[in-house]
């Protein structure tokens, strides 16, 4: 029972005048997961709000879930699952009591609601720990409870503010994986806000990246990293080199460079560092333009080497480069 | 493992202080007991200082208990949800009012008693009855309720449980009680300790708001005091303590009780 969901002519202006969020479309496809992605500041959080009914859209904006207008609904009336970048999960009560919240406070019956805790501690893995503490728990785990808690009541949209943002680096790989499996056998709508590409790549069946309240580009993880819409997609979704051509000039990814050892080259090795799948490159030109190139581990120029650069693929199609300097 | 100079120092410093403290009070219960204060201990224990305190005094020892929960009660209701508001809102105006609601402790309790009784002492039946003491002790016992649930809400998440709350899809009553009332519940039950203890024993103000239908505890501690029946007054010392121990054992019992029954 997933749902579509719509947002028309939906902006936030905060109280002092300024703007969160210009007015913006969007479509979600029901079953879809939808990465809003951007730094800090860019709005994804507020877009995220609004569909959830935590903020209410300046006047004019409208948000549909499945055709129903939902923009007048408080979120406690949406019926939507969210998970917080704090977990927000409550001390008072035990796991079992924070997953079985949601349907405590909607009325299930206590054995429903029982079953249902017993199958969310299931499905994540909590199994045996209903009783515990919520401070007796590991970060992973208190993720694992909110997101069940926000999953138990069946909500019809899932909605996630950076769940990921407060754990290790191993950790936050494990559960990606394990969120992605998670939305991709609930068939649930989800949106998922992160500042993390990788993350966001490896989640979104589409990702809207954003900037200063605006939607940048909206698109595959393919579209964004290969024809990206301007600089700041470029350069948010991966490391670009600015390359002038004699077509003028061109957006490259380190990895679309090789480099080949040659007296004559117009560069020269500044630094290489290596970064375990690759190494690092730092190239300078005679002008000082600096070009960064990823190569794979074998035979790289060291310091001090003159090299030439070779173009391998593609340089990046962006409106911003296509367009004449 | 050995210990230093200066743990021992410290011990010898702590039990000298306890003794300085303690010593009085033991006094007191040993006088209150003590036949003739005069000869001491040698001319043997009673309970007689303690059967005429209570003739006497009794019912300003009831009528503190009264006021004191009473007091409680009043600041329960106003103090817990005032707390709330005040935490929700992070502007200069609530910092205003936070302020604002600590001046009671800060003016003398004669100079609020005045106020009181220069406002209110005319309206109707007020001045005679026992409300208008209960009044003083909430204008001034409020500020210790407010204080400590409030530090309480400003050290928890506040706005993330609510929301977190409000996603599960409960209604503001559902979340105050489920919420974030259970998580507040040490504070609620410091700021309990501390007004009944504040309640019980005020006497600033309340020896200007009593009349001689209307005496507490500490006032007729006072009178038996300044009727130089020093045995008398060790007496009713010995009955506050009575009263005052089991009591805030009790509620503190009771509060963690209802903790443990929450979870």
């Amino acid at each position: 029972m997933s749902v579509a969901i719509r947002l028309a002519g939906c902006g936030r202006t905060w109280p002092g005048g300024s703007i969160a969020l210009h007015p913006l479309d969007l479509d979600i496809a029901a079953g879809e997961t939808l990465v809003l992605l951007g730094p800090s500041g860019c709005g994804k959080t507020t877009l995220l709000r609004l569909i959830a009914g935590l903020e209410a859209p300046d006047a004019g904006g409208r948000v549909f879930f499945d055709g129903e207008d939902v923009t007048r609904l408080p979120i406690e009336r949406r019926h939507v699952g969210m998970v917080f970048q704090s977990y927000a999960l409550f001390p008072n009560m035990d796991v079992a009591g924070n997953i079985g919240y949601g349907l405590r406070v909607r009325g299930v019956a206590r054995a429903a609601a029982r079953r249902r805790v017993d199958e969310m501690l299931a499905m994540m893995r909590l199994d045996g720990l209903g009783g515990r503490r919520i401070e007796a728990l590991s970060g992973g785990q208190r993720q694992r409870v909110a997101l069940a808690r926000a999953i138990a009541p069946r909500p019809r949209v899932l909605l996630l503010d950076e769940p990921l943002s407060a754990l290790d680096a191993r950790l936050r790989e494990q559960l990606r994986q394990e969120i992605d499996a998670l939305l991709r056998s609930l068939g649930i709508t989800a949106v998922y806000v992160t500042h993390d590409q990788a993350e966001a790549m490896a989640l979104g069946d589409r990702i809207a990246a954003m900037e200063k309240g605006r939607i940048a580009q909206i698109g595959t993880g393919r579209d964004l990293y290969h024809r990206p819409a301007n600089d700041f997609v470029a350069g948010f979704v991966g490391d670009t080199n600015r390359l002038a051509t004699p077509e003028g000039e061109r957006l490259v990814r380190p990895e679309h460079l090789a480099l080949r050892r040659s007296a004559t080259g117009g560069f020269t090795v500044v630094q290489a560092t290596f970064l375990g799948p690759v190494v690092r490159v730092l190239l300078r030109d005679a002008a000082g333009r600096e070009l960064r190139a990823d190569v794979p581990d074998e035979d790289v120029p060291a310091p001090g080497e003159r090299v030439a650069v070779l173009f391998q693929g593609r340089s990046l199609e962006t409106e911003a480069a296509a367009s004449p300097a | 493992m050995r210990r230093g100079i200066g743990f021992w120092t410290g011990l010898g410093f702590t039990l000298l202080i306890s003794a300085f403290l303690i010593l009085p009070v033991l006094a007191s219960v040993i006088a209150g007991v003590t036949a003739n204060q005069f000869v001491g201990l040698s001319s043997g224990l009673t309970t007689r200082w303690l059967v005429e305190v209570w003739a006497n005094y009794g019912g300003t020892v009831l009528l503190s208990l009264r006021i004191a929960l009473a007091t409680l009660a009043v600041t329960l209701l106003i103090g817990i949800p005032a707390a709330y508001v005040l935490a929700r809102h992070a502007g200069v105006t609530a910092r205003l009012v936070e302020e604002a609601l600590v001046m009671p402790v800060a003016v003398p309790g004669i100079a609020t008693a005045l106020g009181l009784i220069l406002a209110y002492g005319a309206v109707g039946d007020l001045r005679a009855s026992w409300l208008f003491i209960l009044a003083g002790h909430v204008v001034f016992c409020l500020p210790f309720m407010l204080r400590s649930v409030l530090a309480v809400l400003l050290a928890l998440d506040l706005k993330g449980l609510e929301e977190a709350a409000r996603a599960c899809g409960a209604s503001w009553p559902q979340r105050f009680l489920g919420v974030v009332l259970p998580n507040v519940s040490g504070g609620v039950l410091a700021g309990s300790l501390m007004v009944v203890t504040l309640s019980l024993g005020e006497f600033n103000m309340t020896l200007l708001l009593h009349t001689p239908f209307t005496r507490t505890l500490p006032v007729g501690l006072a009178d038996a005091y300044t009727a130089l029946r020093t045995e008398m007054a060790s007496a009713y010392t010995l009955i506050f303590f009575v009263l005052i121990v089991p009591l805030l054992s009790a509620m503190q019992w009771a509060a963690s009780r209802a903790e443990r029954l929450g979870r």
